[in-house]
């Protein structure tokens, strides 16, 4: 539904996953390996931190979040260049519409569902904590 | 070899749904053999069901929701009827029936009328509102609906071979589980509704992107008209809720189908988790509903109140503040649960909050109206109704937000009347609003005024009649779904309510012959310039029909209410158009992917429903087929050379300005 | 509704921008953002999942829990095998834009047998667990963690399938303007699924384990 021209908007949009190519194709690969290699920094700590003693041991939880939210960072930087670019906005809001979402649906499910299995718990299962 | 089904899956001990079945296969038959018989095959496959055409299959998915429409008030009248007769007695529906029909009515009422009949209207009319040629997606947008008329199609199977389920329209388990549901009722539901599901999804994603990347030069954001706000909100939702019921019912097909225990009594399974699920999408469901509603009221009442939208930014804000706060407050479906005093008083106090923006809107709409030469036509009509009816079930439902007394009126009539009193007053009034205000657009006549002022009153008072002692024999205590009763105090209630069933029905059949007459009288009511309503916006611009690409040339917009500030303009300057530079207009192919898609969708379906494993195997494998064709295809789009557009376009404006000439002030 | 007779200066009480809104997007831009909706809306399903198992997280009905379960060596070579796709299908998207046949075709097939080789471990991890006794219908926990990682894994076959069309596609009618919109698509959902991954092995695995 064109009028036969294809346009690229650089300067308003950009589709999510493109990158701006002035880079040419070595800055580019280069961009993948860093993303490569930050992925496996992050990666290795996270099962490091999983499975050491080394780390105190309530912490852990937290640490892999964290770790786990560096690497979905990494991974949208470099894999998917959705950047804070004014060119990214439209992108970067229809994630943060999704990442809302997720988290009302886990958090909330969370909320609700540990409020409902600590007052509707079964009568033996209350007897046998009562043991 | 064909799985659990044989002959006994057809009910011929059941008189009622094997008359009703008999009764619409002879009606089909019938349709389909005249079709064919006069030679409308070819167009019908050329001009609609391989069409991309936004309006095309707008108009499309409005017809089907009119007709399915007819199914569930059919179930309706019917439990009318039993309620109205069953004190101390079994009425004339045994309880498995029963069941069936109040869960048919609850699943064709939400998934397969209102939804499509507000997809319908945004698919129709966002383009037009926009200044652009198609929705983002054409192909999908097929795809789109005739996975949803799969879901349709489904559901009435289950009338003539096999069984619906008996659950209510939303499955709890334990009672959905394969233990307590072992027939196929249950499955039926399932699938219809996953694969109707994919359809809304689709439509969702293509309506979402279209709006926010596909408008016309000039019209930012805040030039839109209304009805384009309410449509990015509610496909918002869309995309947001309907990924969460197609896990949860895929989490209960898992049960019922390869035995796992997400929701079972046994090995662990937490059946509370359903309902926290499924109505995690099932409140923005009905925001999804009611938003498209509010943007075809305020599209009516600005243009015929002759002013502009009052309190256009409010009523941005507030649609945007009711599409986030839809998802938090879903909890109040299940305050009797027992999630305890401190959840319920948080979502109890979101629910109220969330009535705040909607009253924005109606003083909005009200303030628009004050000031302004209001005209009293049918969807003006609609609209008043609406404000008057969905206040109070605005009212009752901020009642129930507060959980000690929701304690009292769960699941009770109330709660019916309640539900029954925002769906129709506001989701079914607008769709009525909007399909008689954009008849003339899609069609290219009006419909008859007459017959459908006589449809409103008695839709307005059949609904009083019908559902406000619904709200009196709730708060006498009576449960909902009641096959039979023995309270007495009861019956005058239900007895009348059973009146104002037949008082809808009335209503119905106006609207019917609304529509045969006006077609039979159509050179008369005949819209010959466009612009019957005096509009405000860009749809009302165009020709009606208007040609396949909309727009000869696609606007430059300055301001909201562009197409006003347009006539406005040339009335003022009484410029001599000089004729537009037409170019070469490139249109997206009529595809059939939509339907061979939804043709291997059906099959797949019915196929699981029923055991089949080899013919879900040969569907999956011809729905994957399609795919691949589909993207085969090297010429995607078709070429209206300009001179052919320009040919439309000046027979399009001579006769709009013939008419605006002689007709003096438009 | 020419441009000559829409040229008219109206004054505009919300005009928000200075830049006059340039009509509608690219077919490229407005493909890859209804694509990334769908990808927003598929994240919202999984979170479904999500909320699922960590629901049932210790409803394992007297049977084996995920700490007596799972294998770490197994998940950190899968997750290396999916990382490595993620990044092979990145230099096959631009050799795509170079438009050099030969090196995309060598950068999806890389991607598509190191995604073959995840699934090949995943498909070995579920089975052994069935045969241990430790199938879904064991229990509410064991359902959860089937399905949803499961579902990431129906998810990288439909991925799979959809490469090797692409693939088809490209050797038979080169870099089309529609195609490279196809790519970009395919791009964002391989990428994404590696995103759902990480959540995957650091909620279910590591977590579980760790627990």
């Amino acid at each position: 539904m064109t009028n036969g021209r294809q346009e690229i908007d650089h300067h308003i949009d950009i589709a999510p996953g493109d990158e701006h190519l002035e880079g040419g194709i070595r800055e580019r690969v280069l961009g993948y390996l860093t993303g490569l290699g930050l992925a496996i920094l992050l990666t290795a700590t996270s099962f490091f931190v999983a499975g050491t003693d080394l780390v105190w041991q309530p912490s852990i939880p937290v640490a892999l979040v964290v770790l786990a939210i560096a690497q979905m960072g990494v991974h949208l930087v470099f894999f998917l260049h959705i950047t804070t670019g004014a060119d990214n906005t439209n992108n970067v809001l229809a994630l943060a519409f999704g990442v809302l979402i997720v988290m009302l649906v886990i958090g909330g499910s969370l909320w609700i569902m540990a409020n409902l299995n600590h007052n509707m718990m079964p009568m033996d299962q209350l007897m046998r904590m009562q043991r | 070899m064909l799985g659990k089904l044989n002959w006994s899956a057809i009910p011929i001990d059941q008189p009622i749904p094997m008359i009703t079945s008999a009764v619409v296969a002879l009606g089909i038959l019938g349709i389909l053999a005249w079709v064919v018989l006069a030679g409308h095959l070819p167009y019908l496959w050329r001009e609609w069901i391989t069409s991309v055409d936004h309006k095309r299959i707008g108009v499309m998915y409005t017809l089907l929701a009119m007709v399915m429409l007819l199914r569930g008030f059919a179930d309706a009248i019917m439990m009318r009827g039993q309620q109205a007769l069953a004190l101390h007695s079994n009425g004339y529906l045994p309880p498995e029936h029963f069941n069936q029909i109040f869960s048919a009515h609850g699943t064709i009422m939400i998934f397969f009328v209102a939804m499509p009949f507000v997809i319908g209207l945004m698919n129709l009319v966002v383009p037009l509102q926009l200044g652009v040629r198609d929705v983002a997606f054409p192909t999908l947008n097929s795809v789109g609906f005739w996975l949803t008329a799969t879901g349709a199609l489904l559901v009435n199977i289950s009338l003539v071979i096999g069984e619906f389920a008996r659950t209510g329209w939303l499955p709890y388990p334990p009672l959905s589980e394969l233990t307590y549901s072992p027939g196929v009722g249950v499955d039926y539901y399932l699938w219809s509704l996953e694969i109707s599901g994919v359809g809304t999804l689709v439509a969702g994603i293509n309506l979402v992107t279209t709006v926010l990347k596909l408008r016309t030069k000039g019209m930012s954001l805040l030039r839109m008209p209304m009805f384009c706000w309410t449509t990015l909100a509610s496909n918002l939702l869309i995309v947001a809720a309907f990924p969460i019921l197609t896990a949860t019912l895929a989490m209960l097909i898992l049960d019922r189908y390869f035995g796992f225990h997400f929701f079972t009594n046994e090995a662990g399974g937490n059946m509370m988790m359903f309902m926290n699920l499924i109505w995690a999408w099932g409140h923005p469901e009905v925001y999804i509903l009611v938003l498209p509603a509010f943007g075809v009221f305020s599209e009516v009442v600005s243009t015929f109140s002759g002013k502009p939208l009052f309190g256009y930014r409010s009523m941005v804000l507030a649609t945007m503040a009711i599409c986030v706060i839809s998802f938090m407050v879903w909890l109040h479906h299940f305050f009797t649960m027992g999630a305890g005093p401190d959840v319920n008083a948080i979502f109890g106090i979101a629910s109220m909050i969330i009535a705040v923006p909607t009253g924005v809107k109606i003083y909005n709409w009200l303030f628009t109206m004050y000031g302004g030469r209001v005209r009293f036509e049918t969807p003006m009509l609609w609209s008043i109704g609406f404000m008057v009816t969905f206040i109070i079930g605005g009212l009752t439902g901020v009642l129930v937000a507060v959980p000690p007394a929701d304690f009292l009126l769960h699941n009770s009539l109330f709660l019916v009347a309640h539900f029954h009193n925002v769906i129709i007053g506001g989701v079914l009034f607008g769709a009525f609003a909007g399909y008689t205000y954009w008849f003339p657009k899609a069609f290219g006549f009006r419909l008859h005024e007459g017959f459908g002022k006589a449809a409103f009153w008695f839709w307005l008072i059949g609904f009083y009649v019908a559902f406000m002692p619904l709200y009196a024999v709730g708060m006498l205590g009576m449960t909902r779904r009641m096959q039979h009763y023995d309270v007495p105090e009861w019956r005058p209630w239900l007895i009348l309510a059973a009146f104002g069933a037949v008082l809808i029905l009335t209503g119905i059949v106006f609207q019917i012959v609304q529509f045969v007459v006006s077609i039979r009288h159509r050179d008369e009511l005949r819209d010959r310039t466009g612009d019957p309503w005096h509009g405000r916006s860009l749809e009302w611009a165009t020709a009606s029909p208007p040609p396949v690409f909309n727009f000869a040339i696609t606007p430059d917009v300055r301001g909201e209410d562009a197409y006003w500030a347009m006539k406005q303009h040339a009335r003022q300057q009484d410029v001599e158009k000089a004729e537009p530079d037409y170019e070469d207009i490139e249109m997206p192919r009529n595809s059939p992917t939509g339907f061979v898609c939804a043709f291997f969708a059906t099959v797949m379906g019915f196929a699981l429903i029923w055991h089949i494993w080899w013919m879900v195997a040969a569907g999956l494998v011809g729905a994957f087929a399609t795919f691949v064709a589909f993207a085969w295809r090297d010429h995607d789009e078709y070429v209206i050379p300009a001179a052919e557009v320009a040919r439309i376009d000046r027979a399009n404006l001579a006769e709009r300005r013939a008419l605006l000439g002689t007709a003096g002030s438009a | 509704m020419t441009d000559a007779t829409l040229a008219y200066a109206q004054s505009d009480p919300h005009h928000v921008r200075a830049v006059e809104h340039s009509g509608p997007a690219s077919k490229r831009i407005v493909t890859a953002y209804g694509f990334w909706i769908f990808i927003l809306s598929d994240m919202v399903m999984f979170s479904a999942f999500f909320a699922a198992y960590a629901v049932l997280l210790g409803q394992t009905a007297g049977g084996p829990s995920g700490g007596q379960l799972f294998d770490l060596s197994n998940v950190a070579i899968e997750t290396g095998f999916l990382l490595a796709s993620s990044f092979a299908c990145g230099l096959a998207m631009i050799a795509a834009d170079a438009r050099n046949s030969f090196w995309f075709q060598i950068g999806m097939a890389v991607t598509c047998l190191l995604g073959l080789a995840f699934l090949t471990i995943e498909g070995r991890e579920f089975a052994s667990l069935v045969a241990r006794g430790a199938g879904p219908t064991r229990s509410a926990f064991l359902s959860a963690f089937f399905t949803l990682v499961g579902c990431h894994g129906l998810h990288v076959s439909a991925g799979i399938l959809w490469l090797l069309t692409m693939m088809a596609q490209v050797f038979a009618k080169g870099f089309r303007a529609d195609i490279q919109r196809r790519l970009l698509c395919f791009a964002l959902f391989w990428h994404a699924l590696d995103i759902i991954w990480i959540a995957v092995f650091t909620v279910v695995y590591l977590l579980g384990s760790a627990a």
